[in-house]
């Protein structure tokens, strides 16, 4: 037998990903129409906020300021409450079809407008044009789409049922998918008969502020929508308005419970989407080249700035090494920088607190004894950004397994059986969203079946649909968005009039 | 003659019966004044050991066929029909038959309310996707005053026919139809642990319903102050809370509603990619 | 009994998810090359083309203007020459009196083509007779029907007569993907054939006379093969895609999802190859568009009406 070199020879092969061939910068160059200084959207016109202040909207690509965004104060909250709760009247009396018509209306315009859109919603929060010009922008349409044609449809909802609109709806909204969040607020709101006061998140209300233009255009009555602008004390303001019927929120799950509270005793209907640390488990026999993207779109989309993200990465243990193996070649060909460049994979992290809160749990991951990677890739000096991040050697009790990092972080561990993956993914206060990659379909099934998570993705990541419901157990909330599951949650259900 | 034996009341938790942990109990009276039994006076602690129970007692009766869970449903309404006048006895003629007709009604729906519930998704990719229901676990319930039988059934039904457990105070002031529905479990079909029935002070324990993280949902009748408690303490573990006026006409058909079972269930949906 | 050879390889060599592959290539569209990156590009895939006619109608005279057109795509501006051309086993005799000692490599498609349904003696000979006529390279059909059947030992001991044939020629084993139908059996089929050729040799799609030819979705397959057949044994096995890419668009989309999955190593035409007519005359137009500023007509390029 001939002598074998000691060193495995595969560690010395690798693949290079070098500048041979490298992209020239590719901007969006369709003009965004921002303007300098916003105002609130209150029964139907544009008005300067009673509070007189305004705050600046930063762009986290460069760090420089895009627009000043008006703050409403309670005055201008209950002035939105008043609007709302005037037009609901007629708006909850108009037959469904007529309903319909302007959410339709709403979905056309926003795809005529999809491109100037995407490029404010890239400017103002980061996310790269790729993805708001092919995700947010299409997503939100085939919501108020989607959901238009349902507006005549409501009694097939529910059997036996008569949806009932339930009046005036407070809505607050996160800056992650600030359009796309406010079409599935919106859309289902409407679609059964409501009205609503949004509040989009601060460092993200420009879309909202020019989707106010786009219902002026499709002519909606005044005040069904109203569109009011600010922090927390905003935020506050909305969710405790005595008109509110029901407050829908979607956002961290520290701000969920402190809007639970408040509402105790009210009356009002709540729905919650909170925060998630989903676990993504990748068994021997998954399809692996399917698994690294699904993995990696799990966990770097949109920066990682997602609720469902697959933030834990539970890989069988035959092949742990293989996949981290795969995932560190993977990240060799993502292109982390400017969002507007069209080649870009990973933009800006959103704000400059949302990068601090990210440094510092992977510094927590660091301190705790993980092993950091990170792929080498040159980042913007101006802006806020952050390499993607993968740890290994990652225990169920460090931060980075628990907490909810938010951000472009993969934290990977290894399990044996399917019964310890289970308990390994079913072990965190949240329970949104689970992955699951195998090549067999029982074990999908049984696996789905014992997940404890709201949305369950097997041998995928990551997808979302109109008709798709969305939305967690346990601490992740309660409620549903999407399919006819949301639409029951905007409505009290009144027992048809039928003999029995 | 010989003088007649009295039966002590206990409470059913974990398919067994049990007095208090802490050795209290009240004293309840006949209408004529009468003494008529020392019920036990339920602790915190009771209160914990009961969700232990449920805890146990759940996880296999989620397991269990709807098939089968409709049966086992069926079956209790066998078992309070055979002791039906004992039943009204302690409550009324109406109310007995008007709780046996509403576990008749949830037993059919036990291996249908999914298909009403749950749903096939037209998405857009190349995926299949569905929505199934699951038990959201444990439930804790708080029932009325009034109708001590009839109101407890309404709580507790909708939340067992989907497969959750349930930890259920009854009526502090008409106990009994709640012990003797203990007895009537014990003897049907339904595994030990799925309903577990105290009874005791309902403000002594408001607070622990509340905020037990393990209880996932709460179906309670209770009047502003008291919702308002439950609500704020349901707040810490984002809890979902159910709250039916004290004045609820328990006997409306209004109740018989697989929407009343969907309160607690938990939607996941499915995705998986079609192709070769 | 044993499992079915198709299941024990795949326990092996690891499954495919149709709709995941469809998916990663989908992003490949998305890449937006612009200026100095897409003049790079576009004369990286002149350089990689295997400029073909397979046609019953070749003569000597078409092969002729084949190979001036090989060897000199355009006029006007710094374009490279075509790696190869490629013809039937008749023409390469003809090829051979124009591009010999050019650089251009004379390619041809002997075993049978498309159908491969010939005895193996035959196919051998065809082989050797092209090789013999100056063939530098030889692009070889599988057999389908042996491998559909799991005779992937029949499969195997065929491609390796083929490369016994060739000598030094350099060759080219075609799936023909269409047929082969799953992603599954493409990762397969690309295990068993670069298990039995040599480092260098390549695998590729599609003879182009079947209705569905090379897709993004296919040769992501044959990449994701490639590298892992590299990772495990060192061997650097080459890649051509061949029929249906007829725009620079389409060849530019090809040749980023070499960059993402091989990597710089394989940005070559000794690794990569297009198979293609009318995609080098839209290579071509796109150079001209970047050098000028001005779209083109199809006419100023040779080998083009351009319909009317």
């Amino acid at each position: 037998m001939p002598a074998k070199s000691p060193r495995s020879k595969s560690q010395a092969r690798e693949l290079l990903f070098g500048d041979l061939w490298e992209f020239d910068p590719a901007p969006e160059s369709a003009p965004a129409f921002i303007d300098d200084r916003y105002r609130l959207f209150i029964d139907g016109k544009h008005s300067a906020p009673r509070s007189k202040k305004y705050f600046d909207s930063i762009s986290p690509r460069d760090g420089k300021k895009l627009a000043e965004i008006p703050v409403a104060n309670a005055a201008d909250v209950d002035a939105a409450y008043q609007a709302a709760a005037k037009a609901f009247k007629s708006w909850s009396k108009l037959p469904g079809a007529e309903r319909g018509k302007y959410l339709f209306r709403i979905a056309r315009l926003l795809q005529d407008r999809s491109r100037e859109f995407a490029v404010a919603e890239t400017l103002d929060g980061g996310k790269p044009i790729k993805e708001s010009r092919d995700f947010d922008l299409p997503m939100a349409a085939a919501h108020f789409f989607y959901h238009a044609g349902w507006a005549d449809k409501l009694d097939y909802v529910a059997p036996g049922r008569r949806l009932n609109p339930l009046g005036v709806i407070g809505q607050v909204i996160p800056w992650n998918f600030p359009l796309l969040m406010l079409a599935w607020k919106i859309a289902p709101a409407l679609a059964t008969g409501n009205t609503v006061v949004l509040k989009p998140a601060e460092t993200t209300s420009i879309t909202a502020l020019k989707f106010a233009t786009l219902l002026e255009q499709a002519g909606l009555p005044p005040g069904v929508v109203n569109i009011v602008t600010g922090a927390g004390e905003t935020g506050a303001a909305v969710v405790n308005h005595p008109l509110a019927a029901k407050i829908a929120f979607t956002g961290s799950t520290e701000v969920g419970k402190i809007i639970q509270r408040s509402l105790a005793g009210t009356g009002k209907k709540l729905t919650l989407e909170l925060g998630g640390k989903a676990a993504n488990i990748v068994f021997d026999d998954a399809p692996l080249d399917q698994a690294v993207e699904g993995i990696i779109n799990g966990i770097f989309f949109n920066q990682g700035h997602v609720c469902c993200a697959g933030s834990r990465l539970l890989v069988q243990e035959g092949i742990e090494t293989e996949i981290i193996a795969r995932l560190k070649r993977r990240l060799a060909t993502l292109r982390t920088g400017d969002p507007l460049d069209k080649n870009t994979d990973i933009g800006a992290i959103n704000s400059a607190e949302q990068l601090g809160r990210i440094r510092e749990l992977v510094q927590s991951g660091i301190d705790e004894g993980a092993e950091i990677h990170q792929s080498s890739c040159q980042l913007p000096k101006q802006g806020f950004y952050h390499a993607p991040t993968l740890f290994t050697g990652v225990a169920q009790s460090h931060r980075i397994a628990r907490e909810e990092i938010f951000g472009p972080v993969l934290s990977i561990m290894s399990f044996r059986t399917p019964e310890e993956a289970i308990e390994k993914a079913n072990n965190t206060c949240y329970g949104l969203s689970a992955g699951v990659w195998t090549d067999k379909g029982s074990k999908i099934l049984m696996m789905a079946s014992r997940l404890k998570a709201g949305v369950v993705w097997a041998n995928t990541y990551n997808k979302f649909d109109p008709s798709s419901p969305f939305g967690g157990y346990k601490e992740s909330g309660f409620g549903r968005e999407g399919g006819k599951h949301g639409l029951l949650d905007y409505a009290s259900l009144a027992p048809l009039d039928i003999t029995r | 003659m010989s003088l007649p034996i009295t039966k002590t009341p206990k409470c059913y938790v974990g398919g067994a019966f049990i007095r208090s942990e802490s050795g209290r109990i009240y004293e309840i009276h006949r209408s004529s004044g009468e003494f008529l039994a020392n019920i036990p006076l339920c602790s915190r602690k009771d209160l914990r050991n009961a969700v232990e129970a449920a805890a146990k007692g759940g996880a296999g009766w989620a397991k269990r066929s709807p098939y089968n869970r409709a049966q086992i449903l069926y079956r209790l309404a066998e078992m309070l029909e055979s002791r039906a006048a004992e039943m009204a006895a302690v409550t009324s003629t109406e109310e007995t038959r008007a709780s046996i007709d509403r576990i008749v009604h949830f037993a059919g729906w036990a291996d249908k309310y999914e298909q009403v519930l749950g749903s096939v998704n037209p998405v857009a990719s190349s995926h299949f996707n569905f929505t199934v229901t699951e038990p959201v676990g444990i439930v804790g319930i708080l029932a009325p005053e009034e109708s001590p039988l009839l109101a407890l059934l309404t709580l507790i039904l909708p939340a067992i026919t989907a497969g959750n457990s349930v930890v259920a105070l009854a009526s502090k002031s008409r106990p009994y139809p709640s012990i003797l529905l203990g007895e009537m479990l014990a003897v049907s079909d339904l595994p030990g642990g799925v309903i577990n029935l105290l009874t005791g002070d309902r403000a002594e324990l408001l607070a622990t319903f509340a905020t037990h993280e393990h209880l996932r949902a709460l179906a309670a009748t209770a009047d502003t102050s008291e919702a308002t408690a439950l609500q704020k303490g349901a707040a810490d573990s984002v809890k979902r809370v159910v709250i039916h006026d004290p004045k609820t006409d328990w006997f409306s058909a209004a109740h018989d509603s697989p929407y009343a079972i969907r309160d607690f269930t938990e939607a996941k949906t499915v995705w998986h990619p079609i192709g070769s | 009994m044993p499992a079915p050879a198709l299941r024990r390889l795949l326990d092996e060599i690891g499954p495919v998810d149709a709709t995941g592959v469809e998916e990663r290539v989908a992003k490949y569209a998305t890449r937006s090359i612009k200026k100095k990156s897409k003049i790079f590009g576009l004369k990286l895939a002149v350089s990689m083309v295997d400029l073909t006619t397979l046609e019953g109608k070749d003569t000597a005279g078409k092969v002729a203007s084949l190979c001036q057109k090989a060897l000199r795509p355009h006029d006007a501006g710094d374009v490279p020459q075509v790696a190869a051309v490629c013809v039937y086993p008749a023409m390469v005799k003809h090829a051979a009196k124009h591009v010999k000692g050019t650089g251009v490599r004379i390619a041809s498609v002997a075993t049978a083509f498309p159908s491969g349904q010939a005895p193996l003696r035959t196919r051998l000979a065809e082989v050797k007779q092209a090789v013999a006529d100056g063939a530098d390279e030889i692009d070889m059909v599988i057999n389908r029907g042996a491998f559909l059947s799991g005779s992937f030992a029949e499969m195997q001991d065929e491609i390796a007569a083929v490369v016994e044939a060739c000598g030094e020629a350099t060759l080219k084993v075609i799936l023909e993907t269409s047929e082969l139908e799953t992603y599954d059996n493409i990762r397969a089929a690309s295990f068993l054939s670069m298990r039995v050729i040599r480092p260098g040799d390549f695998i590729k799609t599609s003879t182009g006379k079947t209705s569905a030819n090379a897709t993004l979705g296919n040769q992501q397959v044959m990449l994701d093969a490639i590298r892992d057949f590299y990772l495990q044994t060192g061997t650097e096995i080459a890649m051509k895609p061949a029929g249906g890419i007829k725009t620079a668009k389409q060849a530019l989309q090809f040749l980023i999802a070499v960059k993402e999955t091989l990597g710089d190593r394989w940005l070559n035409n000794s690794r990569y190859r297009f198979g293609a007519s009318s995609l080098l005359n839209d290579l071509l137009r796109q150079l001209e568009t970047q050098r000028t500023g001005a779209y083109q007509a199809p006419w100023t390029f040779t080998e083009d009406s351009g319909g009317y």
